[in-house]
């Protein structure tokens, strides 16, 4: 029978079949300090063992500082958290990269940097952005802490299949339009819980162009559209981005790793429970105007009115984002002021991004009103930014350079804004109080951000730089 | 773990759709290394009105009087949505909650309910109507969960509501998932064995 990416991924880690339920193995666990501590406490009561070390990596970056290396730089908490972690994974032989380490970064940024996830793997950690990890045609998903002490304990996860969505974006992207567009454009299309209970394929022209890096920004938010994952099947870039990485094949396996990567696509005959299509050359510069991912629009389109919707829910939901947003129906974007810009997140915080954001940095100043920082993902993108002069294009014109990690993302270190702060964020959340209590998010990509930051509010990209 | 079976309380009401974790409990909260203490937290920046958690928003539902001692909470389209963070479902029940009925739930939230036998039941919009007008007419009307047979009783009102069977019985039986999985040690091995080299 002809079967998905999907299927050909599930159906070869299935240990047994419980029920409804499949008893699924986990190729690679990530783990970080703010979802494990509970996980390792609930092994250590029972005296259970960590099966496969060997298959779990850890990092720190949610809780720590972008201003130090110190651990107790965010207080006492924290450094808590943090310290458990590292004792954690000292006691169950588990490798580490804490701050400090070449290797320490978003969970992740450093996985994919480091060859930790390949194509046809099943990739788990106990954050709902582990979807990032699908740009490798590997099945990742977010977990929760009880799963987290599962997958510790026995490699394995109790799971339910899920349903298939095909998402294609047809046609060549317009010049100045990125993938955090076309994934923006995507849940403004299907909605901000329009794929619960599905894992959704990418496919089509548009994303085939896209690189490793952005197709990562893709897969990334397919969270945000309430998706289980997200999964581009792998080809030639995908083999080119991993071949010499730190934890890639290599020899022979090499070879054999390469012949079953490039099975693993959708069969052309397979079908999808769901199939959603849009065309690339109609997606424009994305900004949210809302609370939720969902609520977003073109940089060219006037804020919506509650009116526009017909869905009594969608309706209610506009009403009551428009008033914590400050927004009023009708408003162009040119007329919303930013009081802070933010380049960074798992979204959006690789070299690519940096570099795309520096381009047009380069050609102004931050308004003296805004306060813009740009933390990068991970130390490697630190140092090739840095080797590449990016950040003294940043700081030269107005930009923080900051130390990798979480950061303003969620806020659980200090970078955290004050009610009524708006951003534009290259972050993936703009729940209310997701950056700092009654404070106010636009997701937006890296070129549009370095805009806002340049102009002091919301202006299409597209008209900077060459 | 104890297994749910049934339960009988009063319901309190939170009206809207897409509630998502970081409003359940906000990320300042989740840097502690246990998992007890998340409810005096709980939609802190909806239930209080600084940000010391010393002067509760009296506007806020769960604030009221007549909606306190509430063990089932109310909601609507896509609960518990964003993310993964358990300590959602810690909170809400560290606060008293035993259940959320909605009319529907995000995938990781709905998850970690049933790992936690905190019971997430979903009922179509028509209905979740009539429950919030149930309370709405009496905060003090007896809401009545019988897991075994999937029913809800609100007053002389009986709802049916679906479960996965599997997810039941792990609901009923407080099932130590990682201890049966662990009944497979053998499979896992044999599993292992056929992996990919490279893998």
């Amino acid at each position: 029978m002809a079967q998905t990416l999907y299927d050909k991924v599930w159906n070869a880690h299935i240990v047994e079949q419980l029920g409804e339920d499949t008893l699924l193995y986990i190729d690679r666990h990530l783990i970080h300090e703010v979802t494990s501590p509970q996980a390792f406490a609930g092994l250590n009561e029972k005296d259970r063992k960590v099966r496969r070390p060997d298959l779990t990596f850890g990092t720190m970056d949610h809780s720590i500082s972008t201003r130090s290396l110190a651990l107790d730089a965010c207080g006492p908490q924290n450094k808590l958290q943090l310290q458990t972690l590292a004792v954690n994974c000292e006691q169950h032989n588990i490798q580490l990269y804490p701050v400090g380490h070449k290797n320490q970064g978003i969970v992740h940024v450093i996985g994919p940097q480091l060859g930790l996830i390949q194509p046809g793997m099943t990739v788990v950690c106990g954050d709902s952005h582990t979807a990032t990890h699908g740009a490798f045609g590997a099945l990742a998903f977010g977990i929760g802490t009880s799963q987290v002490e599962h997958v510790l304990a026995t490699q394995t996860l109790q799971q339910s299949k899920g349903k298939s969505m095909k998402v294609e974006v047809a046609g060549k992207l317009p010049t100045g339009v990125t993938a955090k567009d076309i994934i923006l454009a995507i849940i403004g299309e299907i909605g901000h819980a329009g794929a619960t209970g599905y894992v959704i394929e990418y496919c089509g022209e548009a994303i085939r162009d896209l690189s490793m890096e952005q197709r990562m920004t893709i897969c990334n938010m397919s969270i945000e559209a309430g998706a289980k994952a997200g999964l581009i099947a792998p080809d030639q870039k995908t083999i080119d981005y991993l071949n010499g990485k730190e934890f890639s094949p290599t020899g022979k396996h090499w070879d054999d790793a390469v012949n079953y990567w490039q099975s693993l696509t959708t069969d052309v005959d397979a079908t999808f429970d769901t199939v959603v299509t849009l065309q690339a050359k109609e997606i424009q510069p994305q900004i949210t105007w809302g609370t939720n991912p969902g609520q977003v629009i073109g940089v060219n389109q006037a804020i919506p009115s509650p009116d526009d919707f017909d869905d009594p829910i969608e309706k209610e939901s506009a009403k009551k984002a428009l008033k914590y947003m400050g927004l009023e129906a009708g408003q162009t974007w040119d007329k919303v002021n930013v009081s802070h810009v933010f380049i960074g997140s798992c979204t959006n915080s690789r070299i690519e991004d940096l570099r795309a954001a520096a381009k047009i940095a380069a050609t102004g100043k931050v308004k003296s009103n805004v306060t813009a920082i740009v933390v990068p993902g991970s130390v490697a993108v630190k140092e090739q930014a840095e080797q590449e002069a990016l950040d003294v294009i940043f700081k030269e014109a107005g930009f923080e350079w900051r130390l990798p990690g979480c950061s303003m993302c969620l806020g659980m270190n200090d970078d955290i804004l004050q009610a009524g702060d708006r951003c534009a964020s290259t972050s993936n959340r703009n729940f209310e109080g997701r950056q700092g209590r009654g404070s106010r998010t636009h997701l937006v990509s890296p070129e549009m951000a370095v805009a806002a930051a340049l102009t002091g509010n919301f202006a299409d990209s597209r008209q900077f730089g060459e | 773990m104890t297994g749910f079976t049934e339960l009988t309380g009063k319901a309190a009401p939170l009206d809207q759709a897409n509630i998502d974790t970081d409003q359940i409990i906000p990320k300042q909260f989740l840097t502690g290394v246990t998992r007890a203490g998340y409810g005096v937290h709980l939609f802190h920046d909806w239930r209080y009105l600084d940000l010391y958690e010393q002067e509760l928003n009296p506007e806020f539902e769960l604030n009221k009087p007549k909606h306190q001692g509430a063990k089932i909470l109310l909601s609507r389209e896509n609960f518990g949505c964003g993310s993964s963070r358990e300590h959602a479902p810690w909170a809400l029940a560290d606060f008293g909650f035993a259940c959320v009925i909605a009319t529907s739930f995000a995938d990781i939230f709905y998850g970690n309910c049933i790992n936690n036998q905190f019971l997430p039941i979903a009922l179509p919009s028509k209905k979740m109507d009539e429950l919030f007008a149930h309370v709405a007419n009496d905060p003090d009307i007896s809401f009545h969960v019988d897991l075994k047979n999937q029913t809800l009783n609100v007053g002389d009102s009986t709802y049916k509501f679906d479960i996965a069977e599997h997810h039941k019985q792990n609901m009923l039986k407080g099932l130590d998932a990682i201890g049966q999985t662990l009944e497979f040690d053998s499979s896992i091995s044999a599993f292992e064995e056929q992996r990919l080299a490279w893998l």
